[in-house]
């Protein structure tokens, strides 16, 4: 009986994997082996890779990680790029898209399907109607300059404007140009003074545009969590006159934390990976202040046709996404350990735990955040 | 507004953290902040909201109306010659064929081989089953823009670049949509499938006559991720074709935007064009609004 039903099984189980295998074999697997390959070679793009190629070593890597000159100072200026736009987005798209779910989960508020819809659907349209709405929002004499006039200010000409926006802070303090401290060379050929820019005038515009389409898809997420937990805790916290950013912090906060932890994650897989926004305003214009490593290595193999080098800045991208991500974990996991081990020593201890007088284990978190409150 | 608290809230709160004689009534301070709340709320929708609307009157307006008014609701004149011109000079209708037949080729690969995968791996038990799943975990794990060189010298090597053929073999499987059904069909007891095939069922007709009816759930929302994802797809349109011919509207709207054919400051021309590509999503989206936000019964039953 048995081998009448597992004998095929096995034979189906193949069978119905086979296409997916195949297809992530030679589209997936393949390609990365073939790449690595061209990384480390001086393919021209003419002919196959394979027999057309002479081998240079790690070249196109020192090329673009040590040896100064242009397309080490390129990649340099990148990756500052991507950095300033990872270090704006991630924080800020995670905390609105939290802030909008929660409120949008409160039981009093009407019209939940209207504001849900509102804020989900920008994230449906495609990267390419939005960035050409941006681009059209954002133009010297356009919408947000317009709005800005109501107040009074005269909008710069966005995407068009290189200008970092640390250095026009600085600007503002009295420090023009560059000091003589900050006129070396830092890492990867860019001058100190210029990793300090901060994102561009350009690069801001387009922080907003990934703000503005990701909230709504991580709004879902939180709002997912918060429905789980349900929303009566947090109400009744209310009700009882503590205030909504005192009962947020104490109460809500720490039940998103798992989903405070994949949000941060998929954001910071997500923001390295900018491209098509590039692609559309200009390819890195104005001032390569929008070059992106992601962009770069397109650049780099499909116009300038150095595909060995752009395969290497592709796969040193990668390196950079597992070695963030990784980063990230190390440091959330450890701090939640850490308050674990906290707490399962304060009970061995049979303290209170926190504040609470007398508090079943179990829940501890909603019950001391529950005290807090009403005290 | 209701003015009570369902008070038969979860075992895990704690009834005596709330006082009971303040139960009824609502204090001034939390009215002021449901009004603040509706304030913020309205005022972030408007702005969420309100760059598609004036989209959408920029498409009429005449070129000089677009730039000198651009936060108008209404055009001054209603023009169409943007419409027109997408029709005749640009080539739309060519455009939308191509997204259209890509999206319908790879959506219905997606839904038929990421379900038989995910079947294979939930139910069937074959050797090195493991180690597949793993593998695809692993190649989850890798982000596409890095794909993006090493896929087109796979395509260049085997002789598909620049055809549909290789703009749609290498989306036709996604390691996430196996991993969402698998997950499903995982939830599905086996019982059912036991049943069928004590009565004598094939392994693949189990799977098409029983179990796949049952996944309608999952093979929904795969079917909106796959028309989605592929409908907006632009890097990989990018490195797999350069004919003028095989452009869809995401390459073929940018090179509009990016003034490839002149069209720098011809904004009616280009937000008409990001209208006309939207609406097959927007479609989509409305249609499926429910699945989509499934979170949106739970929070209103008060």
């Amino acid at each position: 009986m048995a081998r009448g039903i597992r004998g095929p099984e096995a034979r189906y189980g193949w069978t119905f994997m086979a296409p997916a295998v195949i297809i992530i074999g030679v589209f997936v697997v393949l390609p990365i082996a073939l790449a690595l390959f061209v990384s480390f070679s001086d393919w021209n793009g003419l002919g196959s890779p394979l027999g057309n190629s002479g081998f240079v070593g790690g070249e196109n890597y020192s090329k673009v990680l040590v040896e100064s000159g242009l397309a080490q100072r390129d990649f340099g200026t990148a990756i500052r790029n991507n950095l300033y736009y990872v270090l704006l987005v991630v924080p800020l798209q995670t905390a609105l898209a939290m802030f909008l779910a929660v409120q949008v989960n409160r039981r009093i508020l009407r019209g939940k399907g209207f504001f849900r819809t509102s804020f989900y659907f920008p994230s449906v349209t495609s990267s390419i109607a939005i960035t050409t709405i941006f681009l059209f929002l954002f133009t010297s004499s356009g919408a947000v300059n317009a709005v800005l006039g109501w107040f009074g200010v005269n909008g710069p000409n966005w995407f068009s404007d290189p200008r970092g926006i640390l250095h026009l802070i600085f600007g503002a303090a009295g420090v023009d140009g560059t000091p003589d401290a900050l006129a070396g060379t830092g890492p990867l050929g860019v001058t100190w003074w210029n990793w300090l820019s901060g994102p561009s005038v350009a690069m801001c515009v387009l922080i907003i545009l990934a703000i503005f389409t990701t909230s709504g898809t991580f709004m879902l997420l939180f709002l997912a969590a918060l429905q789980n937990v349900g929303s009566e805790i947090e109400e009744a916290a209310t009700m009882d006159g503590a205030g909504g950013i005192r009962s947020f912090f104490s109460i809500t906060l720490p039940l998103l934390k798992p989903t405070v932890f994949t949000v941060l994650t998929l954001g910071l897989i997500g923001t390295w990976q900018v491209f098509d926004q590039i692609y559309l305003t200009g390819g890195g214009a104005p001032g390569k202040t929008l070059l992106t490593p992601a962009y770069l290595a397109y650049q780099t193999s499909f116009e300038d046709l150095k595909w060995g080098r752009g395969a290497a800045i592709s796969f040193i991208l990668f390196g950079i996404i597992v070695f963030f991500t990784l980063l990230q974990r190390f440091v959330l996991r450890d701090r939640d350990d850490a308050r674990e081990r906290r707490e399962l020593r304060r009970r061995r201890r049979g303290g209170p735990p926190a504040d609470g007088p007398t508090e079943a284990p179990a829940d501890v978190k909603l019950s001391t955040a529950g005290k807090g409150v009403t005290s | 507004m209701t003015a009570t608290i369902d008070t038969s809230t979860g075992p895990s709160t704690d009834g005596a953290a709330r006082p009971l004689p303040r139960r009824r009534r609502i204090p001034t301070r939390v009215i002021t902040g449901i009004a603040v709340t509706y304030l913020v709320l309205v005022i972030l929708a408007l702005i969420y909201i309100y760059p598609f609307l004036i989209s959408i009157s920029g498409s009429f307006k005449t070129d000089a109306d677009a730039t000198q008014n651009p936060l108008s609701l209404l055009p001054q004149t209603w023009s169409f010659t943007a419409y027109q011109r997408l029709f005749t000079e640009v080539p739309l209708p060519l455009w939308t064929f191509n997204s259209a037949f890509v999206t319908v080729c790879v959506t219905a690969g997606r839904v038929f081989f990421d379900s038989l995968a995910g079947y294979a791996l939930a139910r069937l038990r074959f050797r090195g089953r493991a180690f597949v799943f793993a593998s695809l975990i692993a190649v989850m794990a890798v982000p596409n823009v890095v794909l993006l060189i090493p896929r087109f010298l796979v395509l260049k090597q085997l002789g598909l670049y620049d055809s549909y053929a290789g703009m749609i073999i290498p989306l036709i499987i996604d390691a996430a949509g196996i991993f969402i059904m698998k997950q499903f069909f995982e939830s599905i007891p086996v019982s059912v499938e036991e049943a069928a095939r004590i009565d004598g069922a094939g392994v693949f007709r189990t799977f098409w006559q029983i179990v796949l009816p049952m996944a309608r759930p999952a093979l929904i929302t795969l079917f909106i991720l796959s028309f989605q994802g592929s409908w907006n797809e632009f890097a990989h349109f990018i490195i797999s074709r350069q004919s003028q011919s095989l452009n869809t509207l995401t390459t073929g709207v940018a090179t509009l935007t990016s003034g490839q054919l002149g069209s720098g400051n011809q904004y009616p021309l280009q937000l008409g064009a990001a209208v006309l590509m939207s609406i097959p999503v927007a479609v989509l989206f409305f249609i499926f609004q429910r699945r989509i936000m499934s979170t949106s019964e739970g929070g209103d039953k008060g």
